[in-house]
């Protein structure tokens, strides 16, 4: 569970990034940060594995302050993955890239070797294993870097813009993928903004301005809201857009998922017939 | 990072940031030059004074002390070689006036050993305040003027300029690399060298790439395209600039005719008295 209790943080350079958040992620919970850019979207998760310390309030994982313990120490219960892949990827092959960090964490050889190999297996890469990571697409160097972060299996996942620079495909894959994970118990924080994305995933939404938290709530409920999207400079899924602008017709407008969608329409389409 | 931080232009309006590059860059380079000249610590004191006038006119005194700060860590290494180097292996630097005994000596290695650090100290005082207040864009009009090929002017300026991102890259590397268990303190001095591998080698990677991406917007943006080149702006010397080069020579003078004729004394020496 990660409590944030009136977060407040300044960068260096004098910019007041949060100002006061207050917000629960319960365990196996599957939020969606969403805002526009600069609204602390990143800033806010970055506190959640310790890259950055409040400056003000507190932020505990499980308790534990992570003011009190190392990114390294804290990492071990939640994975972070960052938006750009080549921010991390060093290695010669696909294989070390995944094994880095469960040797840093000192995980037994033989572990080692099982957990990459499942890894690699989860994300689709055992083919590359003796690959360059250099070598990869980008899209298949973003599956290497998720690959190295769910080796060793942490219960907290981060994932900073996971939707940027995939095709459609993929995108769907690690949808399924992220869904997936939360059904296996897994805590899932998603920074994006990628309003189809969440539309079809349907997690609890927090919508983030100018470093305060903006709304709360499932996200059928806020991203049908023109008025709070607006806020928070994103627009509704166009299936909702769709719902909004036939709201004369007596059309609910809370509407997210394409299949809800349909099966409303036809079933106008009937009565008419 | 903080050290680039010191280096990195502020835009502010004043004097100082008003004046011609190419004067601005005599004046500490005769700053380096009377550095250089002198080993005694009371004349380094005095260099350190020579650009604070400059730092509050120009009002980037926060950032100007972020630049000491992060050379600080470099100064106490300069200092513990010298006093080590000065201690084991003593030579006539300085000229002892009997009688003498351990404690004159020490001080008067101690006061050597500072000089030396002064001397660094001063050296990055003086150009963070002319990287500070110079503009990348007036620097390379600065040197086209100087007859300096376009090109390399081009990437000196590029260089110049990609110094802060490559700064904010190499933090988010460590981010990445740190949320995946990596310990950059941890181990022996062989084993926190190799620690950088993980860092230096995604920045490097991205910096090459960058500038392969960079050389290609650009030719497809016609660089290159005209043989004579012309600009919009071009520098010309104001009285203030005058005012400083004549400052500049006069200092210059001045420090010629102590160096050739004046013995400065040592603070030990005077404490003695």
């Amino acid at each position: 569970m990660i409590e944030v209790k009136d977060l407040h943080f300044t960068y260096s350079t004098g910019i007041e990034a949060l100002k006061g958040i207050n917000l629960t992620v319960d365990d196996g919970e599957f939020l969606a940060v969403m805002g526009q850019n600069g609204a602390g979207k990143t800033t806010l998760v970055k506190h959640f594995n310790g890259l950055l310390k409040p400056t003000k309030g507190v932020v505990l994982v499980d308790g534990v302050s992570t003011r009190d313990v190392s990114v390294a120490k804290m990492s071990r219960n939640v994975g972070f993955v960052f938006q750009n892949p080549d921010h991390q990827l060093f290695s010669e092959t696909v294989e070390d890239e995944i094994a880095f960090a469960l040797k840093n964490f000192g995980f037994e050889e033989a572990v080692i070797k099982k957990q990459v190999d499942w890894a690699l297996n989860l994300l689709d890469i055992t083919e590359y294993r003796k690959t360059s990571p250099f070598m990869l697409s980008g899209g298949e160097r973003k599956r290497v870097a998720l690959a190295s972060i769910l080796a060793w299996d942490p219960r907290i996942i981060i994932l900073d813009e996971p939707t940027i620079g995939q095709d459609h495909q993929q995108k769907e894959k690690l949808q399924q993928f992220i869904l997936q994970l939360n059904a296996q118990k897994k805590t899932v924080v998603v920074v994006t903004h990628d309003v189809e994305f969440v539309a079809e995933c349907n997690p609890r939404v927090i919508l983030m301005s100018q470093g305060k938290i903006l709304a709360e709530g499932m996200a059928e409920k806020l991203l049908t809201n023109p008025k709070l999207v607006a806020q928070a400079s994103i627009v509704p899924p166009q299936i909702t857009q769709i719902f909004l602008e036939l709201a004369d017709l007596g059309l609910p407008t809370d509407i997210i998922d394409v299949h809800e969608a349909a099966k409303i329409l036809l079933g106008r389409l009937r009565e008419r017939q | 990072m903080s050290i680039f931080e010191g280096f990195k232009f502020r835009k502010v309006s004043s004097v100082i940031h008003n004046l011609d590059p190419r004067i601005k860059f005599f004046f500490v380079t005769v700053l380096f030059v009377m550095a250089i000249m002198f080993t005694k610590l009371l004349a380094l004191v005095v260099l350190f004074l020579v650009p604070l006038p400059f730092v509050f006119m120009a009002r980037v005194s926060r950032q100007w002390l972020r630049s000491l700060r992060g050379a600080a860590l470099f100064a106490i290494f300069i200092f513990a070689i010298n006093i080590l180097v000065g201690y084991f292996y003593p030579t006539s630097h300085e000229q002892i006036i009997p009688p003498v005994d351990t404690a004159t000596e020490f001080l008067i290695l101690l006061e050597y050993a500072s000089a030396m650090t002064l001397r660094f100290v001063v050296l990055i005082a003086s150009f963070s305040v002319f990287f500070l207040t110079t503009s990348p864009d007036l620097l390379g009009l600065a040197l086209q003027q100087s007859h300096i090929p376009y090109e390399f002017c081009f990437a000196f300026t590029t260089a110049v300029r990609f110094v802060p991102v490559l700064a904010d890259e190499a933090q988010t590397i460590m981010d990445a690399q740190k949320a995946r268990g990596l310990e950059l303190e941890r181990g022996n001095f062989l084993k926190r060298v190799r620690n950088y591998i993980p860092i230096l080698i995604p920045l490097i990677v991205n910096a090459i790439r960058r500038s392969l991406e960079l050389a290609e917007a650009m030719e497809s943006r016609a660089w290159g395209a005209s043989e004579k080149r012309t600009n919009l702006y071009t520098l010309k010397l104001e009285r203030a600039d005058y005012i400083l080069v004549l400052v500049s020579v006069l200092m210059l003078a001045l420090a010629v005719y102590i160096w050739l004729y004046v013995s400065i004394p040592s603070v030990t020496t005077l404490l003695s008295l």
